[in-house]
């Protein structure tokens, strides 16, 4: 049996040695990094993980099983450590005004403890990594990917005026619980939890410690992300995995979950040659800048949005039962190449096949029927609206 | 009847000149949960070492390979309709095809059972 794997940053091929094309450390022919290890390595250990390398750290890909995990999550609440993600806090004088010249988001007029998704832009207006950025009063408190916190700081530091600081905070622990369940299991602890609404954030206290939280997340469902102390993370894990309603999830369910919510992931789904406006991510350009422009890549990116973007992401259907993974090309009628698969897999909640990708703006509309090619195989693909399962999220006001 | 192992994670079962072919407990657990499986038709012929069947989990998607030559009598539908069979069945019912051996010399220099259970252990 041979193995070939063609999935996304969850899979082995970091356990051959092969970072995933969002490390812009790595790359084919790369000499494997000494791996860093979680605070919790051997709480996860002790609960069955199979660890594998991500992003420099050794990371659990699953515990029982991808599909089981899966849909604990979707029905219950589901722990997962991301403590790879790099934590910073900006500061420094005028500091929203700076972080507005490489991200389109309106930082100036920015609410305190409300996290904003935001994209750092390079000036050609591709996408360095997409992050989370929550004002703290003063400061900014910025949440980045893995993989690309180390070329991240770097590309801030380079462009901030010097008396911007960024602290890279790396004696936290950051922990999601995701699923409909996780705000009832985390009031017990942390009351006063449940009054936070979708994208709100605030400091709690619990086990003795400080903890910052937002509900928030990558999985569709209603969520908490929590920053904690290294120190005490175990406490709260523990904690936390006493509790019937709750199972500890790896990277695998991680995966599979941001996929069926439509959610993409960088270095697959998004990358420096691709905008946010390709991307379908407009909803994180603000109206002010769209119209004031001032931030890296902004000429493109308003042409982009006036005229329209040579390419769009969107959601395939898949017929059958074969996942169509990363990489595979999409072809029209005529058997043009018009685009590329950049995530895809099986749905473990719609058991069914689904991927996401890119496609020429002319084939982009919902419904447009295309051929996948994998492999030298076709498969018959419908262009189709994300989310493939809807959110959850506890918006306030809604009911 | 005889069991033999490849170093691919391959188990053949034979019975007279019929080999039934399916992948190993430690295969299945290395790929975790399956999600589709393609089985050969009766009547293809493989020899050693040509794809005959796919296997994909959630993660990976592997080929598997015919470990001897010989003419497909039978692919198991019962894993094609229900891949997860493997995950829990694999050295039985989740078997993927069967075929006539054309060449028993072939299983000279495969694993037998205590063998292969012994090499996975230092894999």
């Amino acid at each position: 049996m041979s193995r070939e794997v063609h999935s996304g940053p969850t899979d082995e091929t970091q356990a051959r040695g092969t970072p995933y094309s969002g490390d812009p450390q790595g790359g084919d022919g790369t000499v494997p990094q000494q791996l860093d290890k979680l605070a919790l390595d051997s709480w996860h250990r002790s609960k069955g993980a199979r660890m594998v390398p991500f992003a420099g750290y050794e990371m659990p890909v699953q515990y029982e099983g991808i599909i089981a995990e899966h849909l604990w999550t979707r029905e219950n609440a589901g722990l997962f450590d991301v403590s790879h993600m790099g934590q910073l806090f900006i500061h420094g004088r005028a500091v929203d005004a700076a972080l507005e010249r490489f991200m389109p988001g309106d930082f100036r007029d920015a609410k305190d403890m409300k996290p904003k998704y935001s994209l750092l832009l390079n000036e050609e207006g591709g996408i360095i990594d997409d992050l989370m950025a929550t004002r703290r009063g003063e400061d900014f408190y910025v949440v980045v990917n893995g993989a690309t916190k180390y070329g991240d700081i770097d590309y801030m530091q380079r462009r901030l005026p010097g008396e911007i600081i960024i602290d890279h905070v790396r004696s936290q622990a950051l922990l999601a619980l995701q699923g409909p369940k996780a705000a009832e299991v985390l009031d017990a602890a942390i009351p006063g939890i449940a009054q936070l609404g979708f994208m709100e954030a605030g400091p709690f206290r619990a086990f003795g410690h400080p903890l910052w939280i937002s509900r928030s997340g990558y999985t569709g469902e209603d969520g908490f992300e929590i920053s904690i102390p290294s120190m005490a993370a175990q406490d709260l894990a523990d904690w936390l995995d006493a509790d019937e309603r709750v199972k500890p999830i790896g990277l695998g369910a991680r995966d599979s979950l941001r996929l069926e919510a439509g959610l993409p992931l960088y270095g697959h789904d998004l990358d420096d040659r691709t905008t946010p406006v390709m991307a379908g991510l407009n909803f994180a350009i603000n109206k002010r800048r769209r119209a004031e422009g001032g931030f890296a890549g902004a000429m493109r990116i308003i042409a982009e949005l006036e005229n329209g973007p040579p390419q769009l992401r969107v959601g395939f259907e898949v017929d059958g039962r074969q996942p169509v993974r990363e990489g595979a090309l999409v072809l029209d009628g005529e058997g043009n190449e018009v685009g590329k698969i950049t995530s895809g897999g099986f749905s473990p909640s719609l058991q069914r096949p689904i991927a996401m990708g890119y496609v020429a703006s002319h084939v982009a509309e919902t419904g447009t029927a295309l051929k996948l090619e994998q492999r030298g195989k076709l498969f018959e693909a419908r262009v189709t609206a994300m989310p493939f399962v809807p959110h959850r999220y506890h918006r306030k006001g809604a009911a | 009847m005889s069991l033999y192992f490849t170093r691919d994670h391959e188990w053949i079962r034979v019975e007279g000149d019929t080999a039934t072919i399916g992948i190993s407990s430690h295969a299945q657990e290395q790929l975790g949960d399956i999600v589709f499986a393609e089985v050969p038709e009766a009547g293809r012929r493989v020899s050693k070492g040509q794809e005959a069947a796919v296997v994909e989990s959630v993660k990976a998607a592997s080929d598997v390979y015919a470990p001897v030559s010989g003419e497909v009598t039978e692919g198991n539908q019962a894993v094609a309709d229900d891949p997860a069979l493997v995950n829990s069945d694999p050295e039985g019912q989740g078997w993927f095809f069967k075929l006539k051996l054309e060449n028993p010399g072939e299983l000279d220099g495969l694993m037998d059972e205590t063998s292969y259970r012994e090499w996975i252990k230092t894999l």
